[in-house]
């Protein structure tokens, strides 16, 4: 999980764009000032970064409470471990699903292996992707000693801070 | 919101080229203009529709650990075990969810050591036990909201 090692370089790039990048014709001109490099170096290193799946993408952010989509349910399944790998890929390619993990269970308290971020405008939409997920699963759908999925929505934030490379450390 | 902000929304959600003038390209491919498209997302980021546009980085390149884990609070507990849990800088996001295990936070760390450090002061803290729950495989990781 942490095998992707980057170079004091590289950390200093996170470092300088983890916030952003400046909204302006040629950002990249703007990074490789900072990193004292060349453009061209800058916009190697961008797609090094993103080949080795250390940048995701590089994209726009938006507001997703602010475009309407103002409910979210991280639904769990307990799905029968042959499978699993199999059915997660699927899950994880529906439109409406951000985040889908495999985790553990922690029997008795926790019987769900495979978690699934979903995001709508309603609650019945909510309800509707679960279903739909739901069906996707049917066949593989087991319960250990509790029901076979749940859905939890968050009903408050008590922390979010976000994970941040800080800028001194090592 | 027009048609444009809504094509540059869900456009550059899934991502930019990676080139020297990304948003000429971008406003190639939507039959604009670079200004048009660079004043468009000013102003929506001046609005707060959208709250940064730049890389997206994989946690795991932090060179730490971090891992879910969730907890089973007594109701009248709540407030004081979550003082203790958000106490610790490395408790990254915490959320209130409905199920038993009603506190779910983000735990990430320099080490993958200190995960384990964490989670067992938080235990002797609290008295109360922290289901660790990392990622054994990720499947997807993407928010796509279209408008």
């Amino acid at each position: 999980m942490s095998s992707k090692k980057i170079s004091p370089l590289e950390r200093q790039y996170i470092v300088l764009t983890q916030q952003g990048l400046p909204l302006c014709a040629k950002p990249y001109h703007w990074l490789a000032e900072q990193l004292d490099i060349s453009v061209e170096q800058t916009l190697a290193m961008t797609n090094d970064l993103k080949a080795r799946g250390i940048i995701r993408r590089v994209a726009a952010v938006p507001n997703h409470y602010k475009l309407g989509y103002k409910f979210n349910g991280m639904t769990t399944w307990d799905v029968n471990d042959d499978q699993a790998m199999e059915f997660g890929e699927k899950v994880g390619q529906l439109p409406f699903v951000s985040h889908c993990y495999l985790r553990p269970r922690h029997l008795p308290q926790w019987n769900f292996n495979l978690f699934a971020m979903v995001h709508g405008r309603s609650e019945s939409e909510i309800a509707q992707y679960q279903q739909q997920i739901k069906q996707l699963l049917s066949d593989v759908l087991q319960s250990h000693q509790g029901p076979t999925n749940d859905v939890l929505t968050s009903t408050r934030i008590l922390k979010k801070t976000g994970l941040r490379l800080r800028v001194n450390s090592k | 919101m027009d048609q444009l902000d809504k094509q540059l929304i869900n456009l550059l959600q899934k991502g930019l080229p990676v080139c020297e003038q990304p948003f000429a390209q971008v406003a190639m491919e939507l039959g604009s203009t670079e200004n048009i498209v660079l004043a468009r997302l000013q102003l929506m980021l001046d609005s707060g529709l959208l709250t940064r546009f730049g890389p997206m980085f994989d946690a795991a390149c932090w060179g730490g650990d971090f891992t879910l884990a969730a907890m089973e609070v007594p109701e009248e507990r709540f407030e004081e075990v979550n003082q203790i849990v958000n106490s610790f800088e490395q408790i990254a996001h915490n959320y209130q969810r409905t199920h038993r295990l009603n506190m779910w936070f983000v735990i990430g760390t320099e080490t993958a050591e200190e995960i384990f450090e964490v989670i067992e002061n938080i235990q002797q803290k609290t008295g109360l036990t922290v289901f660790n729950m990392p990622k054994e495989h990720e499947f997807f990781v993407g928010l796509y909201l279209p408008v």
